[in-house]
């Protein structure tokens, strides 16, 4: 293992540490999505849609996993990024010889690392108690577009901590970013039945297209390798943008003056 | 340092400042809030860009430090809080990591005072273990330089000895200490040396003790006058030069041995007591808040 490859690993064990230590991270990351999965599938799961020809409970498992990734990137990302800038610890970590890029490669690993145990735990929860099929075809399918969505959103998570301006302001802002995509989407309300220009405005959006990418994935009608090509490139572009955002705007020291 | 300026758009913060700290010295910056302190310690640390002048620390640029210079330099804000969630012990190891040759984390430990507390989180620490901790981890990469910004404000009097007590065995590490602050003790128990800021310029260089000419400085002498005695009773150059405050007698002379002198050889020959008895110079803070004044009405 090279030296670079070990201050990675270094850095990652720690924040994996620290992210499951921390009541609000376990909760928000890890127990809502699995709370909403089993609320949906409670009060929905029998019903089936027509118009997409799958049920509702094979229809949740794609879109709780894409509530629980962007959760576990963006939303994790932005708002402990602005702590860690305001309490002064990024600053501090600045003024040692940790390199930033191995910093920030700790922070999109542990994101990482809990989109990969969420698609373990939602796809299993849904195998075995709602009869869900684990989509065994379209595995690679399922990895590609889980690596492009959760680097993506992970650069989007670099580029809203960039603009938040203080701790308090982080919870709501990243909030007030992702609920209504999340609604417009399709994530907790089936597309059947949201309107077609809804749907048009939420397009714009890459959860919208993260979501279409999972939902092929895990559709039983898919045929052949079920990739999403030109969804994965919107949420590849919107990641792009995230990126240069957070690359001009990412700051270290607090901004409380 | 030499001629070291900074400025916000026609602001001037730092107006062209020299100075040279020596390995293994303890150097003590003082200024009120706004003087430039913290925009000087920040180009030293490699925070900030500064707008000219020549800055070498540890031999080599800050504005475009490497990261074998951040491996020799430690560095304390003025604000941080520290992951609440890891232990003590778990914090030094993660910053351990940071560092090519780093102290081991017992003995930092150790060195901070926070042995008995390694294995409680941070989050769970009071203010002055807390600020320990900022120390260690500065230490932990075993630096040559370090720099304290402030580093006990808001605490109570004891943790504040416990601070200048790790302080001071940094001095006999050999370790170079920066230290901003504006207690005046703290710069007089701990440092060598003593920098004064106001309005962006250097006012004063000195040790503690000589700092704006205080060894010179008029010594003044106190004593309660024994009951059933006048003034006038005293000797005659005592009595020429007391003033009455306070129920005290305050004699201010250019000559205190000679004054000394004929007061206690009056004492001793009366056979009286002189209770409350001091002589006293000018404290340092009494000289800064003179030196800082000064500036500010300039």
């Amino acid at each position: 293992m090279t030296a670079a490859a070990g201050l990675v690993w270094h850095q990652l064990r720690f924040d994996v540490l620290v992210f499951w230590r921390s009541p609000a991270s376990v909760f928000f990351t890890v127990l809502l999505p699995i709370i909403f999965l089993v609320i949906f599938q409670g009060l929905f799961g029998d019903e089936s849609l027509p118009e997409l020809g799958i049920s509702v409970s094979t229809y949740y498992v794609p879109g709780i996993l894409t509530l629980a990734i962007v959760s576990a990137t963006t939303q994790s990302l932005a708002m402990n990024l602005t702590v860690d800038r305001e309490s002064g610890r990024l600053k501090r970590v600045r003024a040692t010889p940790l390199p930033a890029w191995v910093f920030v490669a700790g922070r999109v690993g542990n994101s990482f690392v809990t989109c990969v145990l969420m698609v373990v735990l939602v796809t299993a929860m849904g195998a075995v108690f709602y009869g869900v099929d684990v989509p065994t075809k379209t595995i690679p399918a399922l990895l590609v577009s889980l690596l492009v969505i959760a680097f993506a959103f992970s650069s989007l998570g670099f580029a809203l901590a960039a603009v938040i301006p203080s701790e308090e302001s982080a919870a709501p802002i990243a909030n007030v970013a992702l609920l209504p995509l999340y609604f417009l989407s399709g994530v907790f309300i089936p597309e059947s039945e949201i309107p077609d220009g809804v749907l048009k405005v939420a397009e714009v959006f890459p959860v919208r297209h993260a979501f279409e990418a999972m939902l092929t994935v895990f559709d039983p009608a898919t045929t052949g390798a079920g990739f999403e090509w030109g969804n994965l490139a919107i949420v590849a572009l919107w990641g792009i943008a995230g990126l240069l955002v957070a690359l001009r705007a990412f700051r270290w020291a607090p901004r409380r003056p | 340092m030499r001629g070291l300026r900074k400025s916000y758009g026609s602001f001037e913060a730092v107006r062209g400042i020299d100075l040279e700290v020596e390995p293994g010295e303890i150097f003590a910056f003082l200024g009120p809030n706004g003087a430039g302190k913290t925009t000087t310690v920040e180009i030293l640390e490699g925070y900030r860009e500064r707008s000219g002048g020549e800055v070498a620390v540890l031999g080599q640029d800050p504005g475009n430090a490497d990261r074998a210079w951040r491996a020799r330099v430690g560095i304390v804000l003025q604000e941080c809080r520290m992951e609440p969630v890891l232990t003590v012990r778990e914090t030094l190891e993660l910053w351990a990591g940071y560092y090519p040759n780093p102290r081991s984390v017992e003995e930092t430990l150790e060195l901070v005072g926070l042995a008995q507390k390694a294995d409680d989180r941070a989050g769970h620490l009071s203010g002055g273990q807390q600020r320990r901790l900022d120390v260690g981890l500065a230490l932990i990469g075993d630096p040559e330089l370090l720099f304290l910004d402030e580093p006990t404000t808001g605490f109570d009097p004891a943790a504040r000895r416990q601070f200048w007590d790790v302080i001071a065995s940094l001095r006999d590490l050999g370790k170079t200490v920066f230290l901003t602050t504006h207690y005046m003790e703290e710069a007089q128990s701990l440092a060598d040396r003593v920098a004064v800021i106001a309005k962006g310029t250097i006012v004063a260089v000195g040790t503690p003790d000589d700092l704006g000419g205080r060894a010179e400085e008029e010594a003044t002498v106190r004593f309660r006058l024994p009951a059933g005695i006048e003034p006038a009773d005293l000797p005659a150059d005592v009595a020429g030069a007391a003033v009455e405050r306070n129920g005290q007698l305050v004699v201010r002379d250019g000559d205190v041995v000679r004054l000394l002198n004929s007061l206690t050889g009056w004492a001793l020959k009366r056979g009286v007591e002189l209770d409350g008895l001091e002589v006293t110079r000018p404290t340092l803070e009494e000289i800064y808040l003179r030196l800082v004044g000064e500036e500010e009405r300039a």
